[in-house]
């Protein structure tokens, strides 16, 4: 009977339910996580809202890459973990590099002399640091490497990191940092580095173009071939030689690029075979840094654990003015990492991340930037001191953790428009106009509930050369008032926008009105957003077109300089003023470089150009900062950004996460976490009992449904024949 | 109807080779190699030396349909469409554009959409043809027309709304499942619950609909008042006479659908967060990772001609008159 097999299926979804929901029993029903390994604190977090797409230091140049190789790897400098501004300290070296003048025939000349050809950076690495356990590193009895194959069936077995029986690890040598960079010259690893890179490192280009000519099967032993300006001294010495002078080279030392690779690893991911079943070091990261990759599922979950081998390191016992009181030292001098696990899960949705994270099943609300700006609503109320924490929050003991990127977001103008650019009195005065009457203050409000900061200068908050108070204002846009900056009156802005040739936004000469158009990237703005700025500018009788396109689009009129006003962004590498003034360089403008420059406004200022070439290799100090600050009023006086703020983000951590001060350079910075695991799961318990009432109301719903039709049924089945 | 399947398959061929022209044509009409390469490489020192070597290395760097440098046939076999395009007729998918193998990641990731949407599939099938002979026995009946009118206003609601309602009831509000989640070490069915609740309850509406015009057009036939005038009850006339008699036009809607199960669901995936290729697909699209989604739409083009072949089949199976030749 058919009916019958109907209703054994429905007896079979019944008895499914009773029997998940018996398997229910243990700990909350709700509980997205594995349970983890007996005796491990383990971290829970999220990678969102992708996975990374490179692990590989030579090729990853994006932050959510990053967070997993700055835990994974140690580069020879990086950043001390609270102190601010930004303090370089040594990291995979025993020292700050000793650096030697050398003029064109490599004699060693004073720092200060004009002669000055190359730069020789000398680093001793640290001789406590070990890379984790690896198969990589295993020998047979006569040293040759284990698992070395010469066919793709002999290592079939083998699909995952973890599959390998044996493990073995060694020290890191200075040969090691040396392959490194030899690795970012090789161009079949398509390093993002390598044309930057080859500007300053002597020979890169040579060695760069003598390996394009190298036939490829197989691993390339790069130590076979020299490059002009490496050399290793000794087992812990090694130099690089720069071409000139360039202070902000010891920054790029603080970035994964210039982590050690050892050459045993890199052969033994040229298995073959292995790259078929991923298998490769641009998945599988291989360091001598505080925790290791054991798991690496970019479709769920990476899960990164404590390096054994990982040499001594210690809280500080030092921090910025006010970390004490902050319980940011509260853990000085305790050993390093303070986790023994990080499970770092993908997630893409904001609403599962922010329950997730409301029902303590993560421990913050978002390692990368950005995550966290669609649940603002939810978590924040504006109260008599502006926005603060929602009660719900403050019930749960979250904690805020606020961040103020080393970035700037902007809307530049593109100098070389014949309306809006050029540099005469009129034309800054037209600019200057445009720059008072875009209240940036009112649209981040609305817009980013306030999470930015207006910018007065190119460069942000915690870099040297920015400024504060009175004297870091700019003069055209804004006046001190009352101790704090107030932006100039729209009746200021129609009086330049008269003395620039627009008197009530027409055009004095065609009596036309003036249209400005504005490039946007069709994804990054609303149309809400778009009519605030409409209004914005009609205060001032000034229309606006929108010109919105897809990224590869802007790109294309950005390159060939076929924009009026266009929008960008950029957070900062190092924490230098040369990283952000070098976005108004006139070399870099796309137009005179033929590349994809940072210059989009393709700003021309000879003066401004041999200043950024002075101050470029300046050491720190008052000289430098006093050219920085020409250099910004130049800046000013031009008015080559409509508007710039500082983007800031907060994020919130659960009552037992410690030690979460956010750092904007640097991402190494998860072993410094502290995880109070009772607490944890006690509130776990108390914040996720469930709710059952639905399920019994759910039932009784469905009986209510269903018996009136049995009724019927039975009743029609009863009936007499009716006319 | 051997015969029959192979002339089919040989059907395939040229179709296939439409839609990978198509899938090709409309890629590169929005993204140039150019593109893709500064896509991955990043938005920071780009320089034209490296992106020329990222094509180079992926195998951009070539004319798109015909190259002008080559001669005879090299001039279309010289071609980024020759060599992306015609390896995925012998099913090797090649290298994603950030260098993982797609062979592996559609092996891995197909299962878990396989546990969400068979499940679904299943499970809508059954409620749905369930409701609808419920529905069909009270035809004419204010059952029938309060029926109606809830297909037709759960219909009308959107996909999402059910999603993120369930998202937020069972899981936020009441606590009773994971919001989102999938993996494998330990319970993995209570990461399958509310995907599955959600596609069942989202696809009543339009499939209890349909199948009540299907039952109701058997159900007005002759058989059927013979089989009530013998003295048969009305669960046996539904089940035994009028289930079997609307086969047809159940299987024509049903099987096709079969070897698409294997592709999942861009949306239920994504939110619930089930590491499946209708996610891998989505994933690609984003990132302009024009070497998962030619395999993607090409894997997604063989299982729908093979589930249209399959519905072929089934006619045979479900109605004896019907033979192919």
């Amino acid at each position: 009977m058919r009916y019958r097999m109907f209703a054994r299926g429905a007896g079979i979804v019944i008895l499914l339910l009773v029997t998940v929901l018996a398997g229910c029993s243990e700990g909350p029903w709700n509980n997205p996580n594995p349970p983890s390994p007996e005796g491990k604190v383990t971290y829970q977090s999220v990678m969102s809202p992708a996975p990374p797409k490179h692990l590989d230091p030579a090729v990853s140049y994006a932050s959510d890459e990053s967070l997993f190789l700055m835990q994974i790897y140690e580069p020879p400098m990086g950043y001390h973990f609270l102190k601010r501004p930004y303090e370089l300290i040594p990291l995979g070296v025993e020292s700050f590099p000793t650096i030697t003048y050398l003029n064109a025939e490599g004699e060693s000349v004073e720092p200060d002399s004009a002669d000055v050809a190359f730069s020789r950076y000398h680093l001793s690495v640290r001789e406590d640091a070990r890379y984790q356990p690896h198969p990589a590193f295993v020998t047979d009895a006569e040293g040759d490497a284990l698992y070395l194959f010469t066919d793709p069936e002999q290592g079939r077995e083998y699909g995952q990191i973890g599959d390998f029986p044996l493990t073995d690890s060694r020290p890191v040598r200075a040969n090691d940092y040396v392959y490194a960079i030899k690795r970012l010259a090789d161009p079949f690893n398509g390093s993002p580095m390598l044309g930057f890179m080859a500007q300053y490192i002597v020979g890169m280009k040579d060695f760069s173009n003598t390996l394009q000519l190298v036939p490829r099967n197989g691993w390339v032993n790069l130590d076979q071939y020299p490059m002009a300006g490496l050399e290793v001294i000794d087992e812990y010495n090694y130099t690089i030689t720069i071409e000139g002078r360039y202070p902000q080279f010891t920054y790029w030392l603080a970035m994964h690029f210039f982590s050690p690779i050892a050459p045993e690893v890199d052969r033994f991911f040229r298995n073959p075979g292995f790259a078929d079943r991923n298998l490769t070091l641009d998945w599988w990261p291989v360091g001598s840094g505080p925790f290791m990759m054991v798991k690496n599922d970019p479709n769920s979950e990476i899960v990164l654990e404590r390096n054994p081998n990982f040499r001594e390191d210690y809280y500080p016992e030092e921090g910025a003015p006010g970390d004490a009181e902050a319980g940011l030292l509260a853990d000085a001098g305790k050993r390093l990492p303070m986790i023994d696990r990080a499970v770092f899960r993908l997630e893409k949705e904001v609403l599962s991340l922010w329950t997730k994270f409301l029902q303590g099943y993560y421990d913050r609300s978002g390692e990368v930037h950005g995550n966290t700006t669609g649940v603002f609503d939810q978590a924040f109320v504006v109260g008599p001191d502006g926005v603060e924490l929602s009660d719900d929050l403050e019930d749960h003991g979250i904690t805020v953790s606020p961040d103020v990127k080393p970035g700037i977001y902007y809307y530049g103008f593109n100098m070389r428009d014949p309306v809006l650019g050029g540099y005469t009195e009129e034309k800054r005065k037209l600019r200057r106009a445009l720059q008072i009457a875009f209240d940036t203050e009112e649209y981040l409000n609305i817009f980013y509930k306030g999470n930015g900061i207006p910018a007065q200068m190119p460069i942000p908050p915690g870099i040297p050369g920015f400024v504060e108070g009175p004297e870091g204002i700019n003069p055209h846009v804004y006046d001190w008032v009352d101790g704090e900056p107030r932006r100039k009156s729209i009746e200021h802005a129609r009086q330049l926008l008269v003395e620039a040739g627009y008197p009530n936004g027409r055009d004095v000469r065609t009596g036309e009105p003036l249209k400005i158009f504005i490039d946007v990237q069709s994804q990054a703005i609303s149309n809400t957003s778009m009519n605030w700025i409409d209004r914005a500018f009609a205060r001032i009788g000034v229309q606006v077109e929108y010109r919105p396109a897809d990224w590869n689009r802007t790109r294309e009129k950005l390159l060939t300089g076929n924009t009026q006003i266009y929008s960008h962004g950029w957070l900062a590498d190092y924490p230098d003023p040369e990283n952000f003034l070098f976005l108004l360089y006139g070399p870099e403008s796309p137009l005179i470089c033929n590349c994809d420059g940072a210059n989009n406004s393709n700003y021309e200022r000879e003066e401004y150009d041999q200043l950024f070439r002075s101050m470029r290799v300046l050491p720190p100090g008052p000289e430098r900062l006093d050219i920085v600050s020409r250099m910004v009023d130049m800046l000013r006086d031009d008015a080559v950004w409509l508007f710039a703020y500082y983007p800031k983000d907060i994020y919130l951590n659960n009552s037992w996460v410690h030690n979460t001060k956010r750092h904007g350079i640097s991402k190494n910075t998860l072993k410094y976490l502290r995880i109070d695991e009772e607490l944890r799961e006690q509130k776990r318990e108390e914040w996720n009992q469930p709710v059952t009432w639905p399920l019994f109301a759910a039932a009784i719903l469905l009986l209510a449904l269903i018996l009136p039709g049995v009724i019927a049924y039975r009743r029609r089945l009863t009936a007499t024949a009716r006319q | 109807m051997f015969a029959y399947i192979v002339r089919r398959l040989l059907y395939a061929i040229p179709i296939l080779i439409g839609v990978n022209l198509l899938t090709f044509t409309l890629f590169f009409v929005v993204n140039s190699p150019d593109d893709m390469a500064a896509s991955q490489l990043g938005e920071k020192y780009v320089t034209p030396e490296a992106i020329t070597n990222w094509k180079r290395k992926h195998g951009y760097d070539k004319p798109l349909f015909i190259n002008p440098e080559a001669g005879g046939v090299t001039q279309l076999t010289d071609t980024i469409f020759f060599n992306k395009s015609v390896r995925l007729f012998a099913f090797d998918f090649g290298r994603s554009e950030s260098g993982r193998d797609i062979t592996t990641d559609v092996a891995t990731r197909m299962w878990p959409s396989l546990a969400v949407a068979l499940p679904t599939f299943l499970v809508g099938i059954w409620v749905n043809i369930c409701v609808a002979l419920m529905v069909v026995m009270f035809h004419g009946t204010r059952l029938d027309r309060g029926a109606v009118f809830l297909f037709v206003a759960l219909m009308s609601i959107s996909y999402l709304f059910y999603i993120i309602g369930g998202q937020f009831l069972v899981a936020k509000t009441w606590r009773l499942v994971p919001i989102s989640g999938f993996h494998t070490e330990g319970q993995v069915w209570k990461f399958l619950i509310l995907p599955v609740l959600v596609g069942v309850v989202a696809g009543i509406g339009a499939g209890a609909r349909w199948y009540r015009t299907l039952f109701l057009e058997e159900a007005n036939q002759d058989y059927v008042r013979t089989a009530r005038a013998k003295g048969c009850s009305e669960l046996s006339i539904l089940f035994q006479h009028i289930l079997p008699n609307a086969m047809i036009p159940i299987l024509t809607g049903v099987v096709v659908l079969i070897p698409s199960l294997f592709m999942g669901s861009l949306l239920i995936e994504s939110f619930f967060g089930i590491p499946g290729l209708g996610s891998y697909m989505l994933d690609a699209i984003k990132s302009q990772d024009f070497a998962i989604v030619r395999t993607m739409v090409f894997i997604g083009s063989v299982l729908y001609i093979f589930g249209l072949i399959l519905t072929d089949i089934s006619y045979t199976w479900a109605d004896p008159r019907v033979r192919l030749s």
